[in-house]
C-alpha cells in the first residue's frame, strides 16, 4: 500500500511540476531562451494568492485569480523590460540578465514581505480515503491533477486550432518567416509569457495547497526541477512538458522514500545529467542537427 | 633595436603589478594600525573570491560557457582540503607546506569534479551546461551534507549516515554531516591568499596567451568554424573547465581552512551567483576586471555596514546583473553610451590639447 501512496504522491507532485514545465517549454520553443525567472514568478503567485485569502479574507478562487492576474501582468512586464532588449543578443547575456531578474524577485519579494516563512492555507481540505488507514488520496492532489489534465487538453486545443495558437507555433518552427507572412513576433512572445506565467501562478497556488510553507525562495528549487522536467519530456514539446513533470514527480517520490531524503534533489539531477547524455532531446523533442 | 612587447604580456604584468602593490599596500596598513580587525578577517576571503572570480571568468569569459555550479567545486577544495590538513597534521609539521599540500590536494579535486562533470557535459552547450552545472552544485552539497567522514589509528573513515559512522576511540570526526566540518586548525594567512592570487594569475594568463588559449577564444568565437579548422572541441572545452575548477578548488581549501568551522551549504547557488555577479561587472574575459571587482564587492558591503545597506544587498546586484547586459548586449543602448563615451573622449582631448 505504501507503494501506491507513493505513486499516487508522486503522481500529484508530477502534475504541478508538468504546469511549471509548460511555461519554460513555451518559452524556450519561441524565444529560445532558458527563463530563469519562472520560478520565482510561481512564489509571487503563491504570495498573492496567500495575501488575498489570509489577509483581505477573499475566497480561495478570487485569490487564484488574483494570484493569475498579476503573475500574468509580471511575466509581460518582465518580458518587454528585460529581456525583449535582448532579442539578437548572445544567449549568455540573455541568461545572465534572466538570472538576475529571479534575484530581483526573489530579494525584492525578501524586503517587501520578510524572509520568514509564512503558513499557506490549502485551498481545498481534508482527503478522499480508499482503504482506511492504508490508503487516502488528499483533495489538493486530485485538485492537482485535474488541474494538470484540463491545462494540458486546454493548451493542445489552443496551440491546434486557434489562430493565436497557430501563430505561436509559426513563431517557434521559425520567427522571420513567420514575420514575413504578416505576424506580429513581438506580441506572440508576450503572449507566451503570459500564459507562462498564468500556469506559473496556478502551480504556485496547488504547490503551496500542498506542501504549505511560504518563502521568497520557495520558488527557486522546483523551478529547477521543473526545468529538469522539461527537459526530459523534450523541451518544447507540450505533451513532453506532461510526460516528463509525472515521471519526475515519481522519481522524487521514490527516491525519498526509498533511498533517502537528504539525497532527493541529488536522485532529480542526476536523472537530468543521465537525460542529457543519453538523449539529449529528452523523451518526446525533435532532434535539430545545427546547420551551418 | 626596440624590443617588441606583446601587448597581452604587457596587460599580464600589469596585473602581476597591482596585485603585488596591493598586497604591500595592505601590508604596510596593517604594520601601521591602520586596517580594523574586522576588515583584517576579510583579507583572506576576499583573495578566495578574487580567485573565484578569476577562475570563473576562463569558464564564462573565455571558453564562453555559463557556469553555475562554480561554488560546488569551491566546496569540493574545501572539504577535501579540510580533510587533508587534518590528515598530514603528523606528516607535515611545517604549517605553509601542510596549507599548500592541502590547498594542492584541495585543487586536485576540484580537477576531479570538473572532469567528473566535464567531460559528459560539455558535449552540451550554453543554456543545458548551465543547468546542469547548476544541477551538480547542488548534488554536491546534497552529498557532503549526509557525509561523514573522520580517521582513527586505522585510516580514513567515510559514512553516508551517523549510525555507520564508528571509529575508534582516539579517532576525530572531521565532516559530521549536515554540521560540516568542525574543529578546524585555521591555517590560512593572507601570504597564502596573496600568493594563490600570483599562482592563478600565472596560469591562467599564460593559459590564454598560449595556443590552447587561442584555441578555446576560437570555440567562444565561433565553435563551427573553430571545429573546421581542426580545433578539438572537447579537449580545448575540457582544459578550460578543469583547470577553472582546479582553481576554484584551491580557493575553496584556502577559504575552508580560514574558519574553525564550515557547512556545505555556505557554498550553495547564491554563492555561484555572487561570484558571476564579479564576473560580469568586472567585464566578461577582463582578468583585471574580475580581481578588482571581486575584492570590492565582497569588501564593500563590510565597509557601509553602517549604513544599513545589507539588506538590499543581493537586490542591487540583481539590478546591477541585468543592467550591465542591457547595456552592454542591446544595440540602442550600446550606440548611446558608446556616443557619450566618444564625447567625453573628445573632451579629454580637446582640453589636453
Amino acid at each position: 500500500m505504501s507503494f501506491l501512496n507513493n505513486v499516487i504522491t508522486g503522481i500529484s507532485l508530477g502534475s504541478i511540476y508538468a504546469i511549471i514545465a509548460l511555461g519554460y517549454t513555451m518559452v524556450y520553443g519561441i524565444a529560445k531562451m532558458l527563463n530563469f525567472a519562472h520560478g520565482d514568478v510561481i512564489m509571487v503567485g503563491a504570495y498573492m494568492a496567500f495575501f488575498a485569502m489570509g489577509r483581505f479574507e477573499l475566497p480561495a478562487i478570487a485569490g487564484v485569480l488574483l494570484a493569475v492576474v498579476v503573475c500574468t501582468a509580471l511575466g509581460i512586464v518582465i518580458e518587454r523590460l528585460a529581456y525583449k532588449p535582448l532579442r539578437q543578443a548572445p544567449s549568455l547575456a540573455v541568461l545572465i540578465t534572466a538570472i538576475g531578474v529571479s534575484y530581483f524577485l526573489q530579494n525584492g519579494a525578501q524586503i517587501l514581505w520578510g524572509a520568514a516563512t509564512k503558513t499557506f492555507t490549502p485551498i481545498v481540505n481534508g482527503t478522499l480515503v480508499l482503504v482506511p488507514e492504508q490508503l487516502s488520496i488528499s483533495y489538493v492532489a486530485i485538485l492537482s491533477v485535474v488541474c494538470c489534465i484540463v491545462v494540458m487538453i486546454g493548451l493542445t486545443l489552443f496551440t491546434t486550432r486557434t489562430k493565436m495558437g497557430k501563430t505561436m507555433r509559426a513563431c517557434s518552427e521559425d520567427k522571420a518567416a513567420a514575420q514575413l507572412m504578416g505576424i506580429n513576433v513581438d506580441a506572440t512572445i508576450s503572449m507566451t509569457f503570459a500564459i507562462g506565467s498564468a500556469l506559473a501562478a496556478i502551480a504556485g497556488v496547488l504547490m503551496c495547497s500542498a506542501y504549505p510553507v511560504l518563502s521568497p525562495t520557495t520558488g527557486s528549487m522546483p523551478g529547477i526541477r521543473a526545468f529538469t522536467a522539461a527537459v526530459f519530456g523534450g523541451i518544447g514539446s507540450i505533451p513532453g512538458a506532461l510526460l516528463g513533470g509525472i515521471l519526475l514527480g515519481i522519481i522524487e517520490t521514490f527516491g525519498k522514500a526509498y533511498i533517502s531524503t537528504d539525497l532527493s534533489d541529488a536522485v532529480v539531477f542526476a536523472v537530468l545529467i543521465i537525460v542529457l547524455l543519453v538523449k539529449p532531446a529528452g523523451l518526446m523533442g525533435k532532434y535539430v542537427p545545427e546547420k551551418v | 633595436m626596440k624590443k617588441k612587447v606583446n601587448k597581452n604580456s604587457l596587460n599580464g604584468f600589469i596585473n602581476y603589478g597591482i596585485v603585488v602593490a596591493a598586497y604591500v599596500v595592505i601590508r604596510a596598513m596593517i604594520g601601521g594600525g591602520m586596517v580594523s580587525n574586522s576588515l583584517q578577517s576579510l583579507l583572506v576571503p576576499a583573495c578566495c573570491y578574487v580567485v573565484m572570480a578569476v577562475s570563473l571568468n576562463l569558464t564564462v569569459g573565455i571558453l564562453g560557457e555559463l557556469s553555475l555550479g562554480h561554488a560546488g567545486f569551491m566546496s569540493l577544495g574545501a572539504f577535501s582540503g579540510i580533510v587533508a590538513s587534518i590528515m598530514l597534521q603528523e606528516a607535515i609539521p611545517f604549517i605553509p607546506l601542510r596549507l599548500a599540500a592541502s590547498m594542492a590536494i584541495g585543487a586536485l579535486a576540484g580537477a576531479l569534479g570538473g572532469a567528473i562533470v566535464g567531460v559528459p557535459v560539455l558535449r552540451l552547450q550554453g543554456d543545458y551546461l548551465a543547468i546542469v552545472t547548476l544541477a551538480f552544485g547542488q548534488i554536491i552539497k546534497n552529498i557532503i551534507m549526509v557525509l561523514y567522514v573522520g580517521v582513527d589509528e586505522t585510516g580514513i573513515h567515510v559514512a553516508a549516515s551517523s549510525d555507520r559512522f564508528v571509529l575508534a576511540d582516539d579517532g576525530v570526526a572531521i565532516i559530521k554531516g549536515p554540521m560540516g566540518a568542525v574543529g578546524v586548525t585555521k591555517l590560512a594567512s593572507f601570504t597564502a591568499g596573496f600568493i594563490l592570487i600570483l599562482v592563478t594569475l600565472l596560469v591562467v594568463q599564460n593559459l590564454v596567451s598560449s595556443r590552447a588559449g587561442r584555441a578555446i577564444m576560437a570555440l567562444r568565437d565561433n565553435r563551427i568554424a573553430a571545429e573546421s579548422v581542426g580545433i578539438n572541441v572537447t579537449k580545448y572545452k575540457l582544459m578550460a573547465f578543469v583547470i577553472s575548477a582546479a582553481l576554484a578548488g584551491a580557493a575553496g581549501a584556502l577559504f575552508g581552512l580560514n574558519y574553525s568551522s564550515t557547512v556545505a551549504s555556505k557554498f550553495d547557488f547564491n554563492t555561484s551567483i555572487l561570484v558571476l555577479v564579479f564576473v560580469v561587472l568586472g567585464g566578461l574575459g577582463s582578468i583585471r576586471g574580475s580581481m578588482i571587482a571581486a575584492a570590492l564587492l565582497y569588501v564593500l558591503p563590510e565597509l557601509l555596514r553602517s549604513f544599513d545597506i545589507a539588506e538590499y544587498r543581493m537586490l542591487i546586484y540583481a539590478i546591477i546583473l541585468i543592467l550591465v547586459m542591457l547595456v552592454t548586449n542591446n544595440p540602442t543602448m550600446k550606440t548611446f553610451f558608446g556616443s557619450l563615451l566618444k564625447k567625453s573622449k573628445k573632451k579629454k582631448e580637446g582640453a589636453g590639447a
